[in-house]
């Protein structure tokens, strides 16, 4: 390894050698990144199950993966298969024998109701009363490994791990609406311990079911924005009233730049620097100070070895919630000065919603567009500003800009606060 | 970074089980026998078995009752267990000191509101409009905070409240494979310098029918007739799940001696692998992570975490006799129960405190487990998961403590 294949610590750096993107835009890069950077919404009205009596009729679903899609394991996996091939592919490997670790972000999973009422309405049941100790008489007369599988957690890394002939155990993880950016980070920890040229990072959600949503709203997370689906979620607006839940996956093929560059792989990308903090203060609600925030988005500066002024657009957790938004801008502030209203900021939650356990990887491949493409997607459905957050939130419209390097927030419930900083290729 | 990779210390443990509380009196349990019983309830959940949890008083590690509502028992276990582990590795109550520490958290998804499913399950019987069955009950029955008390990184999330540690924060899930990646990765970042100290465990809890219906759904369960791990086959094979909380400190020996910390063990090695499981290929990758200890196999003991799957008892008795043919094997599954992501961490406790006892632990079931010569100075834990994933740690007993 040369001087220039290390880092200001003398790590191995992190090139990104491969990006695949599903959400609610479509399938793959390009049809991503054309509607994204057209500012087009995928928010659309739920028809995948009954939204009667429901506050919140919207969402970001995937509904075009077939088949697999019945299930948020299913459809968990459809997505993360899709996604990770692609990046695969795209970095000049072999989608079948990927030959290196697999950190995947998933949704943990549990029975859906399908099944529960599927097995209630079977016969075999002395018990009459509705309730587990019926379920169980007659999963003993009926069993069905099938359904259990659905209920495993490992699930969706195991089908992963055969299907793109990844090596050793893969890590299946989550860090809530945090995970994407938590797998990256593993993948980079990895690579810089000497463990791995190479390892493959997927976040993907697939779990908007009944019960899901009815969970968020019951917390008021969500919005009820219904009228207008694409209108729906707004960050940094005056009136955002909330998130909206979304589906999609995204993988980045993570590589030393000495091994990418010795086998001739093009770089779309580096990884800088990732940081991360808990937060002690509640469940679901970030300390007043916002220190936790601070504190993970400079020990991304600091890992990165940058000041700053060295961040040319950030990429917003922004979920369109009154709190996320508010203290994600208090806490940059702390950290940027004045700087801040200087630095564009745009959230790609505004087209594609909060893909949650996805979000971070699916942000984090846009951001390694921007700074390959010299685009910045826009914050769309920015009409009425709210005038607590002054930022430039490049409003509505995509605007050309050539940035050096990205700062990628990803905040969740529990405490999770992850920032990554993505740096532009090295010109060759 | 450091350029060559450092010992990782075994600092703290927290281990709750059926058995009770710390691993003091695990110990002194297992010094009584052989012929010491497990506690198992099978009251209210036959044909099954089930290691469930003692009265705990809560409050002594979870000192707001405000905290203990937001949690379910999964989260009230691991929460408690991570609080003896800190409390055990003599860390201070100080946020400054445990706002560095790391943590990995072994998770699995948490309870369910068994009355509320039940509700649905009834409306939606002969309901011509099952969706707004669930929606309108769902929306009206189900507590807001029971999802807070349901997501898997929520016992993080209790930990770093309850606690205070929130240097990092990061859940792993998959059953065993969960358990088995925390150990790996928690000790890879203090071998290699990106950690200083880090408190990774998780925690199991077994009362749950809603789990129960899962595994039985792939007839995994042990019915009818209880026997120990090592005598499950044919009929007579399946799993005894228990509820189980474990937690460890881990920490470098510059870290720990600045702090003038004990140890009980070194914690030399974590892999695990996954693959396909035909019986020659489990085998192989089994016995490719098993360390080569051959030189000094008299002084091994192998702490086995096997579910009681006989197939896969017999795959990795069968393999453990051709490598460490000499080496005293206990399951202790056998006493504890099964316990997924809990497990192998759970075997590292036992392991890290045998270590530094210097005590040999007799049989838990002397029919198919032999007395041991002497007191061990390695550990062998091994978790074959039920479903997949394989895993394996080594410990070593640190020259001249005793504790």
């Amino acid at each position: 390894m040369s001087a220039s294949d290390t880092d200001f610590l003398g790590r191995p750096i992190i090139a990104v050698t491969g990006v695949g993107i599903v959400s609610s835009l479509g399938r793959g890069v390009e049809a991503n990144w054309d509607a994204l950077t057209a500012g087009r919404s995928g928010i659309h009205r739920i028809d995948r199950f009954s939204t009667e009596g429901l506050r919140t009729t919207i969402s970001g679903s995937v509904d075009f993966m077939g088949e697999m899609g019945q299930t948020s394991t299913g459809l968990s996996y459809a997505m993360a298969e899709a996604a990770g091939s692609e990046a695969i592919r795209m970095a000049g490997l072999d989608d079948e024998d990927f030959g290196a670790p697999l950190f995947l972000a998933a949704p943990p999973v549990e029975m859906e109701w399908q099944h529960r009422l599927k097995l209630d309405a079977m016969d075999g049941g002395d018990i009459e009363a509705a309730g587990y100790d019926r379920l169980l008489e007659i999963a003993r007369k009926h069993p069905d490994p099938s359904i259990y599988h659905l209920t495993q957690c490992s699930r969706i890394s195991e089908m992963l791990a055969d299907r793109l002939g990844t090596r050793g155990l893969p890590i299946t993880l989550s860090t809530a609406c945090a995970s994407g950016a938590s797998a990256i980070q593993l993948g980079v920890e990895a690579i810089r311990r000497g463990e791995t040229d190479r390892a493959i990072t997927i976040g993907t959600d697939g779990s908007i079911t009944q019960e899901s949503l009815i969970r968020f709203s019951l917390l008021s997370a969500l919005s009820t924005n219904n009228a207008v689906p694409e209108r729906a979620s707004k960050p940094f607006s005056k009136d955002r009233d909330g998130f909206v839940m979304a589906e999609g996956a995204g993988a980045l093929v993570l590589e030393s730049y000495a091994s990418a560059k010795a086998r001739g792989a093009t770089i779309y990308g580096l990884i800088l620097g990732c940081g991360e903090r808990a937060d002690d203060f509640h469940r679901t609600r970030s300390k007043p100070d916002g220190s936790p925030i601070i504190a993970a988005i400079k020990a991304g500066l600091a890992d990165a070895g940058l000041p700053p002024e060295g961040i040319d657009y950030i990429n917003a957790h922004g979920t369109s919630t009154p709190e996320n938004d508010r203290m994600e801008a208090n806490g940059l502030a702390a950290v940027f000065g004045e700087r801040l209203k200087q630095t564009p900021i745009s959230s790609n939650k505004s087209m594609i919603g909060h893909t949650l356990t996805a979000a971070g990887a699916i942000e984090a491949v846009f951001s390694i567009l921007s700074l390959k493409e010299g685009i910045l997607p826009p914050t769309i459905n920015h009409d009425n500003p709210d005038p607590a957050i002054d930022l430039d939130v490049v409003p509505n419209t995509a605007r050309r800009q050539d940035i050096g390097a990205v700062l990628s927030n990803s905040f969740g419930f529990g405490g999770q606060n992850a920032c990554l900083v993505l740096g532009r290729a090295p010109s060759a | 970074m450091t350029d060559t990779p450092r010992d990782v210390l075994i600092t703290g443990i927290g281990l709750v089980s059926s058995l009770g509380e710390g691993i003091g009196t695990h110990l002194d349990l297992f010094a009584m026998g052989p012929g010491i019983h497990p506690n198992i309830k099978s009251e209210g959940y036959a044909p099954y078995f089930v290691h469930g949890l003692p009265p705990i008083d809560w409050s002594r590690q979870i000192p707001k009752k405000g905290d203990q509502r937001q949690m379910e028992t999964w989260q009230k276990l691991g929460t408690y267990s991570a609080g003896l582990a800190l409390e055990d590795a003599g860390i201070p109550m100080d946020e400054a000191v445990r706002g560095e520490i790391d943590m990995i958290v072994a998770a699995g998804g948490g309870e369910r509101d068994a009355a509320v499913d039940a509700m649905v399950m009834d409306r939606a019987r002969g309901s011509n409009d099952v969706g707004a069955v669930i929606n309108e009950t769902l929306s009206t029955e189900l507590r807001p905070t029971l999802f807070l008390a349901q997501l898997s990184n929520l016992l993080a999330g209790n930990i770093s409240i309850v606690h205070k540690v929130t240097g990092s924060s990061r859940t792993f899930m998959g059953e065993e494979a969960a358990g088995i990646s925390a150990l790996y990765s928690a000790r890879a970042r203090i071998a290699s310098g990106q950690s200083e100290i880090c408190l990774v465990g998780g925690a199991f809890s077994a009362e749950r029918k809603d789990l129960i219906l899962n595994f039985d759904l792939a007839e995994l369960m042990l019915k009818d007739e209880w026997r120990p791990v090592f005598a499950r086959a044919g009929a007579h094979s399946g799993i005894a799940i228990g509820s189980v909380g474990a937690f460890l400190v881990l920490e470098s020996p510059e870290h720990a001696a600045r702090r003038a910390a004990r140890a009980y063990a070194r914690l030399v090695s974590a892999t695990g692998d996954r693959g396909r499981r035909d019986r020659e290929r489990t085998a192989k990758r089994f016995a490719d992570l098993l360390p080569n200890t051959s030189a000094a196999s008299g002084d091994v003991l192998v702490l086995s975490g096997a579910t009681g799957l006989g197939d896969l008892v017999d795959i990795e008795r069968g393999v453990l006799a051709e490598r460490l043919p000499g080496a005293p094997i206990r399951a202790y599954g056998t006493m504890l129960g099964h316990s997924f992501e809990a497990q192998m961490p759970a075997g590292v406790a036992l392991a890290a405190g045998a270590l530094a006892r210097r005590a040999a632990i007799p049989p838990f079931d002397s029919g198919e487990e032999r007395p041991a010569d002497s007191a061990p100075r390695h550990v062998v834990v091994t978790s074959i998961g039920h479903l997949h994933g394989e895993g394996v740690c080594l410990l070593e007993a640190i020259e001249g403590a005793v504790s």
